[in-house]
């Protein structure tokens, strides 16, 4: 029997989803239609928007449904970055940081690569986090001519948790708009979009346990990122396409549950997690726990072996029954070192041989033991499966 | 015995790997990532490396039911095959990337990694029988299909390689039987093209790749004696006995065509003459392997084959190693063998060994 501790890349359904898609696709009707049964698949969804609203302290109002993480964070870098340069062709720098995930370095470097983006990244401190002092430079440094800056609530594969409060405090002397990638947030750790003084927020559904495909995107009121999709004006007329009520409603669900859940499981996570972490360090003691000193998720243990690669280490366990990730692998589906760990400053070795365990709903300490079995068995044949 | 499948996303590795499991090994099927920008879609004739290719692979390993993995062989691929590649061409030389990507990585790097995971042997496609000779040595043996035989680019193997390497489909009569078999199987690669260029030059065409390493770098086309009959953009990309592309506006003064003779890359002269000059008689070469056991006595003269390209042109020989070097003297002319080019040496259908050809002498003189 296989034991799941990859958690971050995707987590199990919960019933409380599942329900709710199951009954939402009994209705029939396009939520825009102006019949009975319109109003009623319209109802379904506007329920499901006060829901995902209340789960991240948002307005209604400023909740785009869309089909998930990708999708809102190309909506918010590109649409924000056009609006602004549209408005002031000077205003093109774009401020964002290394160890961001590729849904947004990529729109960002597109930006940069094929619209004239000037694209600037803050530093991190040793442990992971961004670095406000060296935020603080580039925004003193180019001001008005910030179109943007993104930066993420958790890190997905470390788990550090931005200062996301204190992010906005510094753009806000230049009214500079922030985006924040929370898909590795929301359902993790609080989240007050309101409080948090962002102008976009991207959320993912299967994250949280909800149908993989679906998401949203919090906009505030006073912001208008350009569409990426026009058509017939739904979702604000930011994101036009009927509106999925089923999967927005299996969203909702989960999002709503998960955030009722919060405290209590950002408690029993967390202390499995130290559990994982101790026993880790005394299985192997050369092995390094990433961002270790900063302001982590409690779901997710992100380690280096070193002398060991990541993709030997993922097989080995895979071949004990064991799910987990290391950094992110390429379409090809080759991992290449973690470029998260080479933005915070580790090798090229140290980033090619990383380990994430992301614990979720469903884990158990069986689980983690399982796993620890598992490492005690695979770390010397890794060992030796690496050439020196 | 635990198995790793090398699956390259075409029909060949894909039945090999069926075989495999009903034989009744454990296997696990891996494609080697060799390129660090794959492409998306497969284009001309090259069978793997692109994304399509690793996706093809991937459906078959799901569908006989084992796991499969991505492994990135990238790095050594372009230090030891792609860097090699260059660096021979650079030298005047026509090299074998396939040859040294088997030396060096499938039944190399990826059967060092497969030995300290726990795995005895690395099963791929390729045409060619390991046999054994009675008294518990391993051989290397042609194709039953002559036609498809593929144990000319294996000739690089040694008896270690040997005992762990794994070719289910060596005593397959036809390419046919085996797609039919794919097909039977249920393998969405059964109609799959065969691949037959290099798997890193997307276009097909090597002088164009070159020219994106290696600066472009002008010099005389002459003839035997010194006379400048043309001028090229670059050395790099010629290979001996080539005809096309040579651009000299005057015929011969037979009105033959002129062949490339040899190539200068110190003086950056391209030698052309007539056909006859390209007969080879001797091949030379210090870099040699043995294919399983060596001959007893090799210094001894012995009768063989040799063949120098992976289709075609095998002659008899007789081979010696003379001097440290193998020496072979060809009972019937070759055309046109470029230095850098792989000469394997058959008895029978046997594999014996190998050498990589430094030196192919004409008795024709080419005034060098």
């Amino acid at each position: 029997m296989s034991v799941f501790l990859d958690h971050a890349s995707t987590t199990s359904l919960r019933p409380c989803a599942k329900e709710a898609l199951s009954d939402a696709l009994d209705f029939l009707g396009n939520p825009s239609s102006v019949h009975s049964q319109g109003r009623a698949t319209r109802e379904l969804l506007e329920e499901s928007r006060d829901k995902v609203a209340k789960a991240c302290g948002a307005n209604r109002s400023e909740i785009i449904f869309n089909s998930g993480g990708t999708e809102g964070n190309n909506h918010a870098i590109k649409g924000i970055f056009w609006d602004r340069v549209t408005k002031d062709p000077d205003c093109k720098v774009i401020i964002s940081s290394r160890t961001e995930h590729h849904a947004v370095m990529d729109p960002v470097q597109w930006l940069g690569e094929n619209q004239n983006a000037e694209v600037v990244y803050a530093e991190h401190s040793p442990n992971g986090m961004i670095d406000l002092d060296s935020l603080r430079s580039l925004v003193s440094k180019h001001q008005q001519r910030v179109a943007l800056i993104s930066l993420m609530w958790v890190n997905n594969e470390t788990g550090v948790i931005s200062d996301i409060p204190a992010i906005t405090e510094i753009a806000s002397e230049f009214d500079i708009p922030v985006h924040s990638d929370a898909v590795a947030a929301f359902g993790h750790v609080p989240i007050d979009f309101q409080a948090s003084g962002l102008t976009a927020m991207t959320l993912s559904g299967h994250k949280v346990g909800a149908p993989i495909g679906v998401g949203a995107l919090v906009v505030a009121r006073s912001a208008k990122p350009i569409s990426l999709v026009h058509g017939g004006g739904q979702e604000r007329s930011l994101r036009s396409g009927t509106m999925n009520y089923p999967l927005a409603a299996s969203f909702a669900a989960a999002a709503k549950e998960a955030v009722t859940e919060l405290d209590h499981e950002m408690a029993r996570l967390g202390a499995l997690k130290d559990q994982l972490e101790a026993a880790v360090m005394e299985a192997v003691p050369s092995a390094i726990i990433t961002a270790q000193g900063a302001n982590r998720a409690a779901y997710n243990a992100h380690f280096v072996f070193p002398g060991t690669q990541s993709d030997a280490m993922l097989f080995l366990l895979d071949q004990k029954g064991v799910c987990v990730s290391a950094g992110s692998a390429c379409q090809a589906g080759v991992l290449g070192p973690s470029h998260v760990l080479l933005g915070m400053g580790f090798s090229h070795l140290e980033a090619s041989a990383c380990v994430r365990v992301t614990l979720g709903k469903t884990s158990t300490l069986q689980d983690v033991q399982q796993f620890l079995t598992a490492l005690e068995q695979v770390h010397p044949v890794a060992l030796q499966a690496t050439p020196a | 015995m635990r198995v790793l499948a090398a699956m390259s996303g075409g029909v060949d590795s894909a039945v090999a790997a069926a075989r495999a499991v009903e034989q009744g090994h454990d296997v696990i099927g891996v494609h080697l990532a060799l390129s660090r920008m794959p492409g998306t879609l497969r284009t001309g004739s090259r069978g793997c490396c692109t994304i399509e290719d690793s996706m093809d692979a991937q459906r078959a390993a799901n569908k006989l039911g084992i796991p499969f993995y991505v492994w990135d062989f990238s790095e050594r691929f372009k230090l030891d095959v792609v860097d090699d590649f260059v660096a021979e061409y650079q030298a005047g030389r026509t090299p074998n990337p396939c040859m040294r990507c088997n030396e060096r990585i499938k039944f190399a790097a990826l059967l060092e990694r497969g030995l300290s995971l726990g795995f005895e042997a690395i099963c791929t496609g390729h045409y060619a029988s390991i046999l054994e000779d009675g008294e518990g040595n391993l051989e290397l043996h042609r194709s039953l299909e002559m036609a498809k035989d593929q144990s000319y680019v294996l000739g690089v193997l040694n008896a270690n390689q040997l005992a762990h390497s794994m070719f289910p489909l060596g005593a397959t009569a036809s390419k046919d039987l085996i797609r039919q078999e794919a097909a039977a199987r249920g393998l969405s690669v059964a109609n799959k093209p065969d691949s037959y260029d290099i798997c890193f030059i997307p276009e097909g065409d090597t002088r164009q790749w070159l020219k994106e390493f290696v600066p472009t770098d002008s010099g005389k086309i002459v003839d035997s004696q010194g006379n400048q009959l043309g001028e090229h953009d670059g050395h790099v990309g010629f290979t001996i006995g080539q005809r096309k592309g040579l651009k000299i506006g005057t015929p011969a003064a037979d009105g033959k065509p002129r062949y490339v003779l040899e190539i200068r890359p110190k003086t950056k002269e391209i030698v052309v003459g007539p056909e006859e000059a390209l007969e080879i008689s001797d091949l030379f070469g210090a870099r040699y392997t043995w294919c399983g056991k060596a001959p007893e006595n090799p210094e001894e003269a012995f009768d063989c084959d040799v063949q120098v390209r992976a289709h075609g042109d095998t002659v008899s020989a007789v081979a010696a190693i003379v001097d440290g070097q193998m020496h072979v003297q060809l009972n019937e002319p070759l055309y046109g063998v470029p230095a850098g080019q792989t000469a394997v040496i058959y008895v029978g259908t046997r594999v014996l060994g190998q050498m990589t050809i430094d030196e192919a002498r004409s008795k024709v003189s080419t005034g060098a």
